[in-house]
């Protein structure tokens, strides 16, 4: 099958939502792929908030914002997408209001905010309210608000898609392939201009918060095709996972007065951040987590997790505002946060790295301004830097409405000023011959077994805290998992809702993203934010100040090559420079 | 850990005629969730198993599923929850009223048709103001039980009157409807009474509570379709 749009958004969660709303309002023709239904991407996870300055319950100022962003993101965060970012987000929260979302509100019948990690009035004086929330579940309503907008708008959606590959050549994209689940066919959306939005890759760990869809599919395609991912060594441990689960359980319930308890009560973070304590950013907490684990002070069976203590809140906090969680700790832990603590370990959480653009959403192509005309990016799956070495709570949900509305907009202005690039002649070789060498492999592997071996060597040698010999095993373990993997099978002929084919597929996708990690945190020779290095403990300005561009060597398998790229170290109006940081 | 007998209903429409059952044998922690159970057969038994799921924590609203006979996210019921000791079995199917495209996927767009028909969106053509439309808590407390909605289809495909008359448009979107109709600052109430009003809309229900019975988030979704045939009534919210 054969389509033909001018823009084609894939994915549908928060970013590609936005994308395909703003895309439509620049008259042009929309399409927008899925490989789930709109309604059930990763987005709708999201508990705690948007942050945005509206300074509805405490004086506050987009500058403040920018500056936590910035200094949040261990300074390797581009000051112009922070400045961008901390105005653009107040309009677009008032935007989703506009749009219908039951935000909580205030007694004076304003959008609530509350506290969250990392986020300081003054530039870090003291935690100021600056996430906007709907309950514990403004990712669920910001993706139903957005799909239900769309829904007003018209935008036609294809559910079930997978994408299996880019079509660009001479360095423009001309469309997508993707694979129909229900039938089995291959299909290819030729566009003008295409916007990836398809999300993260947290299931390439063993305790991740992050849906069994979040393969980073289109990451690994753009790597595939020799072009770099950025910053890949930048992956957030959200402190709060529930234990062994790892399915996440708000930083809001910190914002609300929640205290991390170690197994002989001690509020520890105290002891790591004297200023903010357990509202710190996510990777202090995290490594602060960690460490009272190995030192022995872990509650539980296997003594691998702390306590989140909640019991000293009202219970209509609790069951108010922390509904979601409550309802999840009763669920799966059989505890009641009302009177028992619960036990969080860290879970994997979110990429700060990924498909490279502009402030616009372009996709860039090297670290000097080359970009991949006609291709955009946003969202998770993206790295506009707004994130840098480690992101702040409510940022993500941020980053999703502010780049996604960019790249639709821009993406609409660029696809009304040309015309449709001719396609390849057989567009759709690389899929058939993808899909042909699973299906007529006549190895013996199991993709179940390579994954789980990917996700528990992932855990123990790429985590939370890194060094350089783990590290070098982990890149002769991912060879093996790859050579293993080529002689995975698909034995289910079936077109039909074939999910093992799919699988298998998604398998591949991880192993690369896995790849690209490994190679950029090895590199690293440095400790900032989320990226920490036992052997080398120091954050280095003097000769790591600079973003990782992480290319696939396609001449040598399983050999990745470095390049590098700037930081812009200034925003339009506001500068901040790289100071210590200490909360 | 326990062993665990799961009894999957199969169909594939290209090698069966009809929908048979397969037994697997697995091990499983009583913490287990019944998804972990059926990832268990599906990736180390038999990969030809066909389901949907994605978060695993019931916020997508992918697996829903008749467990147990009772449908319910696969990824919300824990071992513990259906069965008492080893050996005993899961029972899994797929949900009733839609139509099978193979084992546990059904075919939704007839769901996601009923949904799109309540016009689920927010409405105000009034200019909007610089910041916030203000609302009172109470207002906004409001939606609070119908904005949960995940769209998983465990209310619309456990009602009977759905079963055998899929024109009715089913509890999933009257839930929907009262979201908006009953938000202060939509504009588009009668309009959205109306629909209700019609021989698809509100007046089927006749009160099963199967529903209410089988929502994975706990809303009271009897109760929120009778203060819908309450505002029909009165038109009026």
């Amino acid at each position: 099958m054969h389509h033909r749009y001018d823009v084609l958004v894939v994915g549908a969660g928060g970013a590609g939502l936005m994308a395909a709303l703003y895309a439509a309002k620049g008259n042009v023709s929309v399409a927008c792929i899925s490989k789930l239904y709109p309604t059930r991407s990763h987005t709708g996870a999201a508990q705690g908030g948007i942050g945005a300055a509206l300074g509805n319950v405490a004086e506050d100022h987009w500058e403040w914002h920018m500056f936590d962003t910035v200094k949040g993101g261990d300074y390797l965060t581009d000051q112009d997408a922070a400045e961008v970012f901390s105005k653009d987000i107040i309009d677009v929260v008032y935007e989703l209001e506009h749009m219908g979302l039951p935000f909580s509100r205030t007694a004076d019948g304003k959008i609530a905010q509350r506290k969250f990690g990392g986020h300081t009035r003054e530039f870090g004086k003291a935690a100021v309210e600056r996430s906007c929330y709907a309950k514990d579940r403004t990712g669920h309503m910001i993706l139903q608000t957005l799909y239900q907008q769309n829904v007003k708008a018209g935008t036609l959606f294809f559910n079930e898609f997978h994408v299996t590959d880019l079509l660009i050549e001479d360095g423009r994209c001309r469309g997508v392939v993707a694979y129909e689940l229900s039938t089995g066919e291959l299909h290819t959306f030729h566009a003008k201009a295409v916007i990836l939005a398809a999300g993260g890759y947290g299931r390439i760990f063993k305790i991740t918060s992050n849906a069994v869809t979040l393969t980073g599919d289109l990451m690994s395609i753009y790597y595939r095709k020799g072009l770099p991912l950025e910053d890949m060594e930048f992956y957030q441990f959200h402190p709060t996972g529930l234990a062994k689960l790892g399915i996440l359980v708000t930083e809001g319930i910190r914002g609300e007065g929640g205290i991390l308890r170690n197994e002989g009560g001690e509020r520890f973070m105290e002891r790591y951040a004297p200023t903010i304590k357990d509202l710190a950013p996510r990777d202090i907490v995290s490594r602060s987590i960690i460490t009272e684990i190995r030192e022995g002070r872990g509650v539980g069976r296997d003594k691998d997790a702390v306590n989140i203590d909640l019991t000293h809140l009202p219970r209509e906090v609790i069951e108010g505002k922390l509904a979601e969680i409550t309802d999840l700790a009763r669920t799966y832990l059989g505890l009641d946060p009302v009177k028992d603590l619960v036990p969080i370990q860290p879970t994997a959480h979110y990429a700060m790295g990924g498909i490279p653009t502009d402030l616009n959403g372009l996709c860039l192509s090297d670290g000097n301004g080359g970009s991949v005309e006609g291709l955009y990016a946003a969202g998770e799956q993206a790295c506009v830097s707004l994130h840098g070495a480690n992101r702040l709570g409510t940022n993500s949900l941020g980053d999703l409405v502010v780049f996604g509305r960019r790249a639709g907009i821009y993406a609409a202005q660029y696809a009304r000023q040309v015309e449709f690039a001719d396609l390849p002649e057989d567009p759709q070789a690389e899929s058939r011959a993808l899909f042909d060498s699973l299906r007529q492999g006549t190895g013996k592997e199991n993709a179940a077994v390579i994954r789980k071996e990917l996700q528990e060597s992932m855990m123990n040698n790429v985590g939370i805290f890194r060094n350089g010999p783990d590290m070098e095993k982990q890149v002769d373990i991912l060879k093996d998992l790859k050579a293993r993997y080529r002689n995975v099978t698909v034995g289910d002929p079936s077109k039909r809702y074939n999910s093992e084919l799919i699988e298998a597929m998604e398998l591949g996708f991880a192993l690369d993203c896995a790849e690209a990690m490994t190679a950029s945190a090895l590199n690293r020779t440095e400790s900032r934010g989320a990226h920490d290095r036992e052997d080398f403990t120091e954050r280095n300005d003097v000769d790591w100040l600079k973003h990782t561009m992480a290319y696939k060597d396609l001449d040598k398998p399983g050999n990745v090559l470095i390049g590098y790229k700037d930081v812009a170290l200034k925003g339009f109006t506001r500068a901040f420079e790289p100071k210590p940081r200490v909360y | 850990m326990l062993k665990v007998k799961v009894k999957i209903l199969r169909f594939n429409p290209e090698t069966d005629k009809k929908a048979h059952w397969e037994t697997y044998e697995v091990e499983a922690q009583p913490s287990d969730r019944v998804l972990d159970v059926i990832h268990q057969v599906k990736w180390f038994i038999d990969p030809s198993l066909a389901l949907r799921r994605s978060c695993m924590h019931g916020i997508c609203g992918s697996d829903a599923m008749l467990i147990q006979g009772r449908n319910r996210l696969a990824c919300k019921t824990l071992v513990r929850d259906v069965i008492k000791k080893s050996g005993d079995t899961v029972t899994v199917e797929p949900i009733r009223g839609l139509k099978v495209e193979r084992d546990l996927v059904v075919d939704m767009e007839p769901f996601f048709d009923s949904y799109k028909a309540i016009m689920p969106y927010f409405i105000n053509e009034s200019p909007a103001p610089a910041t916030e439309r203000v609302q009172s808590e109470e207002q906004a407390e409001r939606m609070a039980h119908s904005s949960n909605c995940i769209l998983c289809a465990c209310c619309t495909t456990s009602c009977p009157i759905f079963w055998v008359n899929g024109s009715y448009i089913g509890p999933a979107s009257i839930v929907q409807a009262h979201r908006f109709i009953f938000d202060s600052r939509d504009q588009a109430t009668n309009q959205r009474l109306n629909i209700m009003n019609q021989n698809t809309g509100v007046w089927r229900c006749r009160t099963a509570y199967n529903c209410t019975e089988a929502c994975p988030r706990d809303i009271p979704i009897t109760q929120l379709i009778e203060e819908v045939k309450r505002a029909v009534m009165y038109q009026q919210a």
